[in-house]
């Protein structure tokens, strides 16, 4: 009797263990707040379709943390640099007077150039400072919005609809996409069960563009390039002795992650239906990096898995959270949990001891 | 010759180590007939600016000097200095009666989140910068929460100009009329149209001339082996983890002082927001002064301070004059102050890097000619 409480115990610990206490907090939370939604009069369908909805909008975006977690370069908190490639991609596939899917495509296509010359240049950089990325990456964001930020004013775009309304010169802060690629993925053999009465939408385009990239991604971190990367980030000293070219490794996983974040940011627009450009992709790094966090990825280790359920969690959480607790206790509390939620979930994987050295 | 060759060498350090600040000597010069300000306005804004935040960035001398890098955790003491504030306003205690009590009242604000953000960084060492940064957001958190929903159910706020209508909340404004620059009008000099906020310049003084003792002080020097080299300093019996931990809160405490005097200085401050910009703005003007990561003088202070600011004043109104759109000049400075910041960062890095290569190409050598001896 005593053996097997004990035995339950050790096993308590190691689950706490493995699983992460902040972790399992928010799975707990998660699962309180979607018992407590009926009792809150929220429809249960509805916050499903919320949560599915945002998942389609932000998977990309988190996914675009492993490369660059893979090959030891840390948390991308760079990744506002892949925003801007996509950004520029969106704006320019618009100016060229594309519509429609095509319009995405051709945004995806325009963007990549873009997203392999930033990534090039920023993999550059972080080669030369291993050891100080996050840090160096976050300034870089930083620094290169507010760059792009001027010259969203000065590149002479014309395209009556994302211009300045007045002046017709400048872009604006932000323009709708329902001529463009809002909704083209979602809308995508798209599944709604209104018509039974049940305010269920599955958006299975999305899911589907999600569940492609993640596989090509598994796929590829299983190729000998993918492995010489996981092999770099977790002993680069072993890696290099074994005839790996740790730079270039590097630099393709941060490429890879530009890439994938300037992807991210256009699969964020078309579900969100609008363009936001100057400071917003300011803060589009930390909900990413908080996602793939909360779905139990440390500094240098992350995977598939870690991106879904991370991602399923943090998007529940901003979604249940508002709806739920605000009917329950008619206070406007959420924003403050997603804000200490999100950061405090940040500094727990900063504090935690990475394994393999630098 | 070889006295040539070091005058270059030398000439190429002092560009190199002084790079940033003669980048923004360059730009104010530039800039300064383009804005078409006139001598007096433009000196008196820069004295306004260094009284309101000199204090501020002198809270980020102490970390560098226990190695710590920049103290991006400096908000946790601007975060601390508001809500003394707040109760300083909600309890309708006016003057400088009002700022001291304040201050009085964000020391154990300042302390507790100074010692959270210490024992983390203790955790996550080599990644403090990344971790003080984070710190400010999570911590944001935790001072929103405690500004919206807990300072009226829990903590009384009496009085109903500072109070949300719905009745518990603090307003998204908290005016200081009541100590609106009551320091920088004591003994405030006039003289051709600029004002000098004595006080305040006092003030400012006695917190060099602290930090000037404090180096010397036994306290002060273990700080400085700590900086240099934690495992040698364990090894002399210095308490690394606990100097660590009382440098941050040192710097938080300062941090919430000069919060307190830039705001009686501004005369009102948004609730939620007037900490977030606070780091980066002082950060990026020590760094203009010609600081480093892991080197920073009261002399960088000073110059960062009127370069930055000059900067600050005239670029808006130069970027206007070149480009016609006020928006450009704008963003043009948010890029600087952020550019700055990534500069000095990406210095450090690779000087960190070229010296850890360094030291093991030395250890090599000496072991190839047969020296090393254990």
């Amino acid at each position: 009797m005593d053996k097997s409480e004990r035995l339950q115990q050790t096993r308590l610990n190691q689950l706490v263990n493995t699983y992460g206490l902040p972790r399992l907090i928010i799975t707990g939370f998660l699962i309180f707040l979607f018992i407590m939604a009926p009792v809150a009069g929220a429809d249960f369908p509805t916050q499903i379709t919320n949560v599915l909805n945002r998942f389609g909008w932000n998977a990309v975006l988190v996914l675009a943390m492993v490369p660059m977690v893979h090959s030891g370069c840390g948390l991308n908190f760079g990744i506002p640099l892949g925003i801007l490639a996509g950004l520029l991609g969106a704006t320019l596939s618009i100016q060229f007077g594309f519509t429609g899917a095509l319009s995405f495509v051709m945004a995806i296509v325009i963007s990549t150039p873009f997203a392999i010359l930033f990534g090039g240049g920023y993999g550059a950089l972080l080669n030369k400072i291993k050891g100080g990325e996050m840090m160096v990456a976050t300034y870089v964001g930083f620094s290169s919005v507010s760059f792009m930020c001027i010259m969203w004013l000065m590149i002479p775009y014309t395209h009556p609809s994302i211009v300045m309304a007045y002046t017709g010169v400048g872009l604006r802060n932000m323009f709708s996409l329902d001529n463009f690629y809002a909704n083209v993925l979602s809308d995508f053999l798209k599944i709604d069960l209104n018509p039974i009465d049940v305010n269920l939408v599955i958006p299975t385009g999305s899911l589907l563009f999600i569940a492609l990239l993640c596989f090509l991604m598994w796929a590829f971190l299983h190729t000998k390039t993918g492995t010489a990367m996981t092999a770099v980030g977790s002993n680069p000293t072993f890696a290099k002795a074994s005839g790996i070219n740790v730079d270039r490794i590097r630099m393709l996983s941060v490429i890879l992650s530009t890439w994938l974040g300037a992807v991210g940011i256009l699969v964020y627009q078309q579900g969100f239906g609008f363009v936001q450009l100057y400071m917003a992709p300011f803060n589009m790094a930390i909900p990413a990096v908080a996602a793939i966090l909360i779905g139990g990825a440390s500094v240098n280790k992350a995977s598939i898995g870690n991106v879904v359920i991370g991602t399923i969690l943090f998007q529940g959480l901003v979604t249940m959270t508002p709806t739920v607790i605000n009917s329950l206790i008619h206070i406007d509390i959420s924003e403050v949990i997603r804000v200490i939620v999100s950061n405090g979930m940040v500094v727990y994987a900063l504090t935690r001891k990475t394994e393999g050295g630098k | 010759m070889k006295m040539k060759k070091n005058l270059f060498g030398q000439s190429s350090d002092f560009l190199q180590n002084n790079l940033v600040p003669i980048m923004f000597i360059i730009i104010c010069i530039i800039c300064y007939p383009l804005a078409g300000f006139s001598p007096s306005y433009l000196l008196n804004e820069i004295v306004t600016r260094m009284g309101r935040n000199i204090f501020l960035i002198l809270s980020l001398l102490i970390p560098i000097m226990a190695g710590m890098g920049l103290n991006f955790g400096m908000t946790l003491g601007a975060m601390a200095g508001q809500i003394a504030l707040i109760f300083v306003t909600d309890w309708q205690i006016w003057g400088i009666p009002g700022v001291v009590l304040a201050m009085l009242l964000s020391i154990p604000f300042s302390v507790l989140l100074g010692m959270m953000c210490g024992k983390l960084m203790n955790m996550a060492k080599g990644r403090e910068m990344i971790l003080g940064y984070m710190m400010n957001y999570f911590v944001g958190g935790l001072y929103q929460l405690v500004v919206l929903f807990i300072m009226g159910p829990i903590i009384p706020i009496k009085h109903a100009s500072i109070r949300l209508p719905r009745g518990y909340g603090i307003r998204t404004t908290v005016n200081l009329t009541s100590l609106r620059q009551c320091l920088d009008n004591e003994f405030a000099i006039l003289y051709k149209g600029v004002k000098i906020p004595v006080l305040t310049f006092i003030i400012i003084g006695a917190l060099c001339l602290f930090i000037l003792w404090f180096r010397r002080t036994k306290l002060g020097q273990d700080m400085r082996a700590v900086g240099q080299d934690m495992e040698v300093a364990r090894a002399a019996g210095i308490k690394v983890e606990r100097t660590r931990i009382i440098a941050i809160i040192m710097s938080t405490v300062f941090a919430g002082f000069g919060q307190i005097i830039y705001l009686q200085n501004i005369g009102n401050f948004p609730t939620c927001t007037a900490h977030t910009q606070i780091g980066m703005f002082c950060i990026a003007a020590l760094l203009v002064g010609g600081a480093s990561v892991e080197k920073a003088s009261i002399g960088n202070v000073f110059l960062g301070v009127i370069l930055f600011h000059t900067m600050f004043i005239l670029a808006p109104r130069a970027g206007a004059a070149i480009t016609g759109d006020a928006m450009i000049g704008e963003y043009f400075r948010v890029f600087v102050s952020y550019g700055v910041i990534t500069l000095a960062l990406i210095m450090y890095e690779t000087k960190k890097r070229r010296a850890k290569s360094q030291g093991g190409q030395l250890l090599a050598q000496a072991q190839r000619e047969g020296g090393v001896r254990s």
